[in-house]
């Protein structure tokens, strides 16, 4: 713990440090006397910071871990090995007890807003329950007027209080969830694919909300995400990974204009642009083949079989996550 | 170019306890052979259900197409006895659905779910039917063919499933392929192979292809023409560079300005379009976007205004699209 504290004071615009963290999920066979025959590898050697009042987005196709390191900063799941440290303090050797203060600092906001809101709640309850857990506006009253207050920043009629989630729409619901997690006032929120479902003038609308809300409440954003539009637009610093293993982390617009992993670019390649006239003119570089299984990774860059610069080497040796030019790292022997 | 498919008037209501809902409200388009044809618009707006009224494909209770004609190769398919349009169904005219998981038969190998359609359409041998499966397989890109004929949708991936729905919409060499969705449930590399591969296959063999979707950069990198839908209407259609550049309808424009743009930086704030999609049982005479428009005035109110050509193959259901000229370049 005295080196992590000696850390701080040098680098305190950092508030979330992810080290070397690994989560293998084992799978067992057998009914009675279960047997460990492999393991899922999520997450495997991730590292990154995120600095205070920024929005890390963290991007990667079904599968890639995205969801899971999410999960692990929340510590939702143990993790097989590696360290989170939040504002200095090692979450992973923190009891249920001493985990408690932390949790109210780090709130998240999740994709499915039908099945993340308890449909047996009013929606006030919804909102007031964590003010509940964690003791804040302990009168009833403040409470009440809290949630309206909630209500209204997030955009929704404050007469929703009574109602139930079925009587909302996918936006309102999406809303509901973030009025919920700012209830506890936090600094640090998750969101987990918190625009997916929506359709596109409704995300329009959420991303407008989540970022008068960062600038309203100086909030830091862990912004998990498959749409690489979105992210762009949300986004300060980027990072894609790919089968459990970071690939690429820059500035945003650094990411989006000089992508250098060749998974990067393919991923900036495949999604088209809504524009007749540059999709026209613009060279698609497929990716060939399919997202290969966690369990079993290919040797070496687990990009290899897919990559059209991979080399011999590539299939033998690790590639090192290094830092190529000042702010921008990637994972990749040939560049 | 002929007329493929021509729709016209298409009304298509379901009769729900909460009222009468207009799904599809009288809806007008028509798709020439071989062409990619676009239908955009976000949930609910009827898309979806047009596409199942064409294909007679609406249950009924609780949905009923109510009006309208539906030409195809120059027949009328309102007129056809349900045995003569199980014959259009898969054999002229093919679906692709959005969820490959649930529109493939989980109990069914994969070899017999296409050998299936091909005996009963083509009335081909079993051998035959199982050289021809395997040479679908091979065309949609499938390697190891041979194998996956044998194996159960859940063994393969959601790409792969999607590649087996593609085989079997082709398998009876349609004229016209309807895709609802087809990439949606899918990652962005494995869509934009799916695309790819929708694209060359319909070129090559000459088949329309009408894509339904909410994602306006699949449509801008894939389609020849655009209708956009709203609240059972089309309120707009055009070619491609029509609509991205020169929208003439508030929807379309808002639309536009809703969408992040992954090419360039950052600009400004995105500038969406306020408010909830209206409810499809409480619909009046007037523009169903009237309340979430800038744009909106009485004469909005009082009648709701008919698809109406501004140029050459370009058509936009507003009263007011004078004012939108330029409206991309001002904003």
């Amino acid at each position: 713990m005295s080196m992590e504290n000696t850390i701080k004071s040098s680098d305190s615009d950092v508030l979330v440090q992810v080290k070397n963290l690994k989560m293998h999920f084992p799978i067992t066979e057998g009914a009675l006397i279960p047997q460990v025959v492999g393991h899922v590898k999520a997450v495997d050697g991730v590292s990154f910071d995120i600095r205070r009042g920024e929005t890390l987005g963290l991007v990667g196709e079904s599968g890639c871990g995205k969801t899971t390191t999410g999960r692990c900063i929340l510590q939702l799941e143990k993790a097989t090995s590696g360290n989170i440290l939040y504002d200095s303090v090692n979450l992973g050797q923190l009891d249920r007890i001493g985990m408690m203060p932390l949790r109210q600092r780090i709130q998240v906001i999740f994709q499915d807003p039908f099945s993340s809101l308890n449909p047996r709640m009013k929606i006030g309850e919804i909102i007031a329950e964590p003010m509940h857990v964690h003791n804040i506006e302990a009168d009833n009253r403040a409470r009440e007027k809290r949630v309206l207050e909630l209500l209204s920043v997030c955009g929704l009629n404050p007469k929703f209080a009574d109602r139930y989630p079925h009587e909302m729409s996918g936006g309102q619901r999406q809303r509901v969830g973030i009025a919920r997690a700012l209830a506890v006032r936090p600094e640090f929120i998750i969101c987990d694919e918190a625009v997916s479902a929506l359709d596109v003038s409704i995300q329009a609308q959420v991303i407008n909300l989540l970022e008068d809300l960062r600038d309203e409440f100086n909030l830091t954003y862990l912004f998990i995400a498959h749409d690489l539009s979105v992210v762009r637009h949300l986004c300060h610093r980027v990072a894609v990974m790919y089968l459990g293993k970071m690939v690429e982390l820059a500035d945003c617009d650094e990411l989006y204009d000089n992508p250098i992993h060749p998974y990067t670019k393919a991923l900036l390649s495949a999604v088209p642009i809504p524009d007749p006239t540059i999709e026209k003119g613009r060279k698609h570089q497929m990716v060939k083949g399919e997202i290969p299984s966690p369990i079993n990774p290919p040797s070496g860059c687990v990009f290899h079989p897919r990559c059209i610069s991979a080399t011999d080497g590539c299939s033998k040796a690790i590639p090192e996550f290094r830092e190529v030019k000042p702010g921008h790292w990637v994972a990749c022997t040939e560049v | 170019m002929a007329k493929l498919l021509e729709v016209q008037n298409l009304q298509t209501q379901f009769f729900t306890s909460a009222g009468i809902v207009k799904a599809v409200d009288g809806i007008t388009y028509d798709v020439d052979e071989g062409e990619t044809v676009a239908v955009v618009g976000e949930s609910g707006c009827g898309k979806s259900v047009s596409a199942l009224s064409i294909l007679r494909l609406i249950p009924d209770p609780p949905g009923r197409v109510v009006g309208g004609h539906i030409k195809f190769m120059d027949q009328d398919l309102a007129t056809l006895s349900d045995e003569e349009m199980r014959k259009v169904r898969g054999n002229k005219i093919a679906m692709v659905f959005q969820e490959p998981m649930t529109s493939l038969n989980p109990v069914l190998t994969i070899g017999l779910q296409i050998t299936e359609t091909l005996q009963q359409h083509l009335g081909l041998s079993r051998e035959d039917a199982d050289e021809r499966a395997f040479e679908l397989l091979e065309k949609v890109g499938i390697s190891d063919a041979r194998r996956r004929l044998k194996q159960y949708p859940h063994h393969l991936s959601g790409g792969m499933r999607q590649r087996v729905m593609i085989a079997l919409a082709l398998s009876c060499n349609p004229k016209l392929i309807i895709a609802d969705e087809p990439t949606t449930a899918l990652d962005v590399t494995i869509q934009a192979q799916i695309l790819e591969l929708m694209k060359n296959l319909t070129r090559e063999l000459g088949v329309a292809l009408i894509v339904i979707t909410h994602n306006l950069g699949v449509v801008a990198r894939y389609a020849d023409r655009v209708n956009v839908m709203y609240a059972g209407r089309i309120i707009e259609s055009g070619t491609a560079e029509d609509i991205y550049h020169h929208p003439r309808h508030p929807y379309t424009l808002a639309l536009l300005r809703s969408v992040p743009r992954m090419d360039l930086p950052r600009q400004a704030k995105l500038d969406p379009v306020q408010g909830q999609p209206p409810d499809l049982t409480k619909l009046d005479d007037g523009c169903a976007f009237r309340p979430r428009c800038n744009f909106a005035t009485d004469k909005c109110k009082s009648s709701g205004p008919k698809l109406e050509t501004v140029s050459d193959g370009h058509a936009t259901a507003c009263w007011h699209h004078d004012k939108l000229i330029n409206a991309l370049e001002t904003a």
